[in-house]
């Protein structure tokens, strides 16, 4: 068989970032090639340069970024190095751009079927007229329902979901021989990603076109390519096919980010069991701490206003783990501030340890936060940027008046080196630590009051996935030790998974099925929660390989 | 230690890393830090330096010079030399010293506007956005309305009603700009108090007062400072304009803003009259700006 | 599509509500516009007395005093005097003027068309010169032409508009003798007061349009038109600058304001008859009924061009929906 020519050829391109105080070497010698047909992952955490790279090939890198070495061949033409008029003849037309969050990613005051249309005007392919035509039907072809209407919408009047096959529309419209695909579903719900992710799938097949796929999931790149490239700091690590990567890892990198993934393994036991296993099971009384009846929250004044929680019933044992899942709108935060005692619940009662807290007031709600505490989803917003990390661990014990002055200093430097931080970030100041740093900071201070249950609202969502199972085995190593129970809020159910001994599924503001964590994830028996498991990616099945064996 | 085993090994020794990574050249990179960010801005340091110098002389003007601003001098109108380095005006006064004087009543007269317009507005926006209800309702409703009359003619109503001379109109001037800064503040406290820390202080059972002292006010200080600069310039702005108008400081009483008006007839002849003390407003009114974008505009030193 | 039919009915509804509901607060803000303007000018401080007289009012006799708090009816108590002139108002009178004892209503409408001739050139200057230094300044490919033509505006807000006036003057009239330096004779005489009245306004529009495209151009929509392959141009004007303008149209009342005000200042230094002028002359006399009528002129001008903006935006914006209950704008999905 001959060597067919790659439709893509990437050499040794090294991209530098330059602020005012340093130069970060964000790409540093990356190569692959492209051969047409085929779809290729760029698999990496946040900082690996996968997007750059990504960025590159269209030449859309942003203006503090300089390429300071190699080359981007397409089709005989250098992408980094041609005029930008030639540079721009291959855009749209030979390579199609799907980008990362569609809700940006359209132009809010032009209608879906001019945008769509656009690139089919500038390229020539169409006159005004036909390339309205066109675009509907390269809408339709997206999977867009009734295409003719909303090509006369505007961009905010579309969901997600919708937003993104437009740009999938956008991307395809003009057949191009290659789509860079960067991570397109990760600000979607999980189960529209899965179908987004398949309709990318099926169009590009029937276009013969080449995909690249830039993810931080390994298990959607094994999913999905022919070949998986794993880049850390700027650099390829690891090369290979899906089965190659997870079958028999070369690099350490990948082993760890194998290792790391929720979704790839669940041998060994969950973070919970493994936490557990020298503590004996009747250690933990099962008598609920919180109860939750009938909850209920509307917002807005009239009868018909949506429900944003709709008779939500569940209980929390002490010293257990109760997940609520489900999408973004399915009510499970809404739910968490209602038991927090944040919102005010439309209807329905909060037990906790035996006293209804739903009514609770000034001072004596005041003094249940000693009992509850929380983390939230962003480390980053959730901790004031003018305290120290020491400050703000022993901040409730301040304001509860817990402690003084000597005993607050000796128990945040407890509290840090419970959540596994040295002793010396307690002088520091919030921006100067990474995301997991900051969320230890978040848990310690949830800690320092010593509370009962804890509300963990999307703790680890924010996180990179090795920083994610980090977290994750630290929470459940605390629970453990400290007999403190959690609700743990996420979109996840591979996370939940990891940590829960209990499982809620809400869905548009119902609790449509609860139970053990096992039971939900071997007998789910909502289809909902079918299709919530349906969506985490499972590592390679048949059809992804048989394509790609031309040229491995 | 070996209790937490389960929790610890390999990541505690990462995280360490990271952490003691930086924390040796921690307080040099600081000054570094900063040293940098003031080299690359020499406009910055041109104008704190000239408002600096700005405010010495309207403390001490015998700093700059030794003549008496109301003494004539020298002959009439002679056109900037050595000596008179603004020339002299119509009967025979140094210009520059009657400039320098000129930033005493001018500089006083911005920061009894700030005063007025700045405590008053802050504090209005503070309590409408921090209260909020019916409070921030009514309170800016009534902002509303003062925004509806263009800033000069709300200064003009207020100054017939107070009557003319400098303070008069400084204080016609500072009510004009409650409104813009009580709008300002209000929407920077709404922002902090709607960040997620402050919920998280509240869950950790901080009271209202408590949130306000330690997260609130702590975290609307920088935006403060950038109004208080921003207000400074537009201060000195609306006072020479309406000095200029006639409604301020009379002659022989040097303020930058008469002192142009009383240029304006020797326009033709001497155009030095005119020209010195109003290039003294602009620098001074660019300086006065430029620190205020160096609290929002780009990165803030903290 | 029968779903689409009833969201455009309810919308038309509800627009109709909102536009009652923004006319309603317009006339609101005029009414209280007035009533703080009264009790600003008329029960602060301040020899009224002295000021209708036109200075001392000391060789008067207390029966003459008398007299004239008869006459100008402030004998009466200060509530009483309030709700008269509000009564009054409403029929479009707003009392006489202390020095010339001619109504407020003729002043302000003899004065105001010499105004309106500088103000109008004086927005087209600013219209023009503001949005071409933004487009140039975003366009430009050098850097250093860029930051040229980005300092413009700054440097203009921190000019003194009357200072900028004399500075005119000095060089169209005195040196170069191309334009008259004051009077209200021919169309050579509007050339000056009107650039000195744009260039604060224009300076407002260039630093908002500049920001607006510079943000634009920086939104990832504006990377979706590059990856179709699109053109600097193409991206610019099809794309950015329609995202940028629409913001800019807020300020018009801001700028409708500046315009007013401005020309305090402008007809004091090229010596010109119009509002301004009356403004200025009667803040020296302290001409209360004048400076009150000018006053409450300029906050109804106000008003209504924010009324006029409020209720076209909806049809230039999209993503603007009208709520009802609140009767404000909400952008969606923003």
């Amino acid at each position: 068989m001959t060597q067919p020519t790659p439709l893509l050829s990437v050499r040794d391109v090294r991209i530098d970032y330059a602020s005012s105080r340093t130069t970060v070497h964000a790409v540093r010698g990356v190569g692959f090639d492209i051969y047409p047909g085929e779809t290729v992952a760029v698999v990496g955490e946040s900082g690996s340069g996968k997007s750059t790279t990504a960025a590159a090939l269209v030449r859309l890198l942003p203006r503090a970024a300089t390429v300071t070495a190699g080359s981007i061949t397409f089709d005989g033409t250098d992408i980094l190095a041609a005029r930008e008029a030639s540079v721009r003849r291959l855009l749209g037309r030979r390579i199609g751009y799907i980008p990362q969050d569609p809700t940006v990613y359209l132009n809010p005051v032009m209608r879906i079927g001019d945008q769509v249309a656009e690139v089919l005007v500038i390229h020539k392919l169409a006159d005004r007229k036909t390339a309205l035509i066109s675009a509907i039907e390269a809408l339709a072809n997206a999977g867009i329902d009734h295409p003719e209407v909303r090509a006369r919408q505007y961009p905010h009047e579309l969901s997600g979901g919708q937003k993104q096959r437009v740009l999938i529309a956008i991307a395809l419209a003009a057949r191009p021989a290659l789509v860079v695909a960067d991570e397109p579903t990760s600000a979607l719900d999980v189960t529209v990603q899965r179908h987004i992710l398949d309709h990318i799938g099926t169009l590009t097949r029937e276009l013969g076109a080449a995909v690249l796929l830039i993810t931080h999931d390994l298990g959607v790149a094994a999913d999905r390519a022919d070949r998986i490239l794993v880049l850390s700091q700027g650099e390829v690590v690891e090369h290979g096919t899906p089965d190659e990567i997870l079958g028999n890892p070369q690099h350490p990198y990948t082993r760890s980010l194998i290792a790391a993934a929720p979704s790839l393994h669940t041998a060994g036991g969950t973070f919970l069991t493994r936490a557990r296993q020298d503590v004996s099971a009747d250690a933990l009384s099962p008598t609920p701490l919180l109860e939750a009846r009938d909850l209920a929250k509307t917002f807005g004044r009239t009868d018909d206003a949506p429900r944003a929680v709709d008779g939500v019933s569940l209980s929390i044992a002490r010293g257990r783990t109760l997940s609520l899942v489900g999408e973004s709108g399915s009510g499970k935060t809404t739910t968490a501030r209602i038991i927090l005692r944040l919102v005010d619940p439309t209807s329905g009662t909060v037990v906790f340890d035996g006293e209804d807290i739903t009514q609770l007031r000034g001072e004596r709600l005041r003094q249940l936060r000693r009992r509850i505490q929380v983390v939230y989803q962003n480390p980053f917003a959730s901790l004031d940027p003018r305290l120290s990390v020491g400050d703000i661990i022993a901040e409730p014990l301040r304001s509860l008046k817990l402690a003084g002055r000597g005993e607050r200093r000796a128990r945040a430097a407890e509290l840090v080196d419970l959540v596994a931080l040295p002793a010396s970030a307690l002088a520091r100041k919030p921006r100067e630590l990474s995301g997991g740093q900051r969320q230890r900071v978040a848990i310690a201070r949830a800690l320092s009051v010593s509370p009962e249950l804890v509300v963990l609202d999307e703790p680890v969502s924010a996180l990179d996935v090795r920083v994610q199972s980090q977290i994750l085995s630290l929470l459940a190593g605390l629970q453990a030790e400290l007999g403190v129970a959690y609700l743990f809020i996420s979109h996840d159910l591979a996370v939940v998974r990891q940590v829960s001994d209990e499982v809620g599924v809400l869905y548009h503001g119902r609790l449509v099925e609860s139970g053990s964590t096992d039971a939900i994830f071997d007998t789910p028996q909502h289809e909902y929660t079918r299709e919530l498991l349906a969506a985490i990616p499972r590592g390679p099945r048949e059809p992804a390989i048989t394509r790609g064996e031309q040229h491995s | 230690m070996s209790e937490f085993a389960l929790v610890r090994p390999a990541e505690a020794r990462a995280v360490d890393a990271t952490v003691a990574d930086d924390s040796a050249e921690q307080s040099t990179s600081r000054t570094r830090f900063v040293v940098g960010y003031l080299r690359s801005r020499p406009g910055l340091i041109v104008s704190v330096v000239w408002l600096v110098l700005l405010i010495a002389a309207s403390v001490v003007p015998t700093l700059f010079t030794a003549t008496d601003p109301l003494a004539t001098v020298g002959t009439v109108r002679t056109a900037p030399s050595a000596q008179h380095i603004f020339g002299t005006d119509q009967i025979g006064r140094d210009l520059f010293t009657r400039v320098v004087y000129g930033a005493q009543l001018s500089i006083r007269a911005a920061a009894v506007a700030i005063g007025v317009g700045l405590v008053v507005g802050a504090l209005i926006g503070l309590i409408a956005g921090y209260v909020g209800g019916w409070v921030d309702l009514v309170l800016m409703r009534i902002i509303d309305v003062l925004l509806s009359i263009p800033g000069l003619l709300l200064a003009l109503a207020f100054v017939v009603a107070l009557g003319f001379g400098t303070i008069n109109v400084a204080i016609a001037v500072g009510l004009t700009s409650i409104a813009t800064n009580a709008r300002v503040l209000r929407s920077e406290v709404l922002k902090v108090k709607h960040s997620v820390f402050v919920e998280a202080a509240h869950a950790g059972g901080a009271t209202p007062v408590r949130i306000l002292f330690r997260h609130v006010l702590p975290n609307s200080v920088i935006p403060l400072l950038s109004l208080l600069a921003l207000d400074f310039s537009g201060a000195i702005l609306a006072i020479s304009s309406l000095s200029f108008l006639g409604y301020g400081a009379q002659p022989p009483i040097p303020e930058w803003g008469s002192l142009i008006s009383g240029g304006r007839d020797f326009l033709a002849s001497a155009w030095w009259l005119t020209t010195a003390p109003g290039l003294v407003i602009v620098v001074t009114v660019l300086a006065g700006n430029r620190v205020a974008r160096a609290f929002t505009g780009e990165g803030t030193i903290r | 599509m029968a779903h689409a039919r009833r969201e455009r009915a309810t919308s038309a509804n509800s627009y109709g509500r909102y536009v009652a509901g923004r006319v309603a607060q317009a006339v609101l803000v005029v009414f209280a516009a007035y009533t703080a303007s009264y009790l600003i000018l008329w029960s602060l401080p301040g020899d009224i007395i002295a000021n209708i007289t036109g200075g001392d009012a000391t060789d008067l006799t207390a029966a003459q005093i008398a007299q004239i708090r008869h006459q100008w009816g402030l004998d009466l108590p200060l509530i009483t005097r309030y709700f008269d002139s509000l009564g009054h108002a409403f029929t479009g009178d707003f009392g006489r003027s202390f020095t010339s004892s001619r109504p407020v209503t003729a002043l302000i409408a003899e004065a105001l068309p010499a105004t309106l001739q500088i103000a109008t050139l004086g927005f087209l200057f600013a219209v023009v010169a503001g949005s071409t230094v933004a487009i140039l300044a975003t366009r430009a490919r050098s850097r250093w032409l860029s930051n040229l033509l980005l300092g413009l505006p700054p440097l203009a807000v921190a000019i003194p508009a009357f200072w900028l006036g004399l500075l005119l003057i000095q060089v169209f009239s005195f040196t170069f003798h191309l334009f008259p330096a004051t009077g209200n004779f021919g169309p050579q005489s509007l050339v000056l007061p009107a650039i000195t009245l744009g260039i604060p306004t224009s300076a407002m529009i260039a630093q908002l349009l500049a920001q607006g495209l510079a943000k634009a151009l920086d939104e990832p929509y504006s990377d979706t038109a590059r990856a179709k392959g699109a053109s600097p141009s193409r991206v610019q004007f099809r794309h950015a600058l329609r995202n940028a303008a629409i913001p800019a149209l807020t300020v018009s009342g801001l700028v409708v304001g500046t315009l007013l005000s401005g020309s305090v200042v402008t007809e004091t230094v090229f010596s010109r008859i119009g509002l301004g002028r009356l403004t200025a002359e009667a803040v020296s006399a302290q001409d209360l009924p004048v400076v009150q009528g000018v006053v409450v002129f300029a906050a109804v001008t106000f008003v209504v061009v924010n009324l006029l903006v409020d209720l076209i935006y909806p049809a230039l914006d999209p993503r603007i929906i009208t709520v009802a209950p609140q009767r404000r704008l909400v952008l969606k999905g923003a």
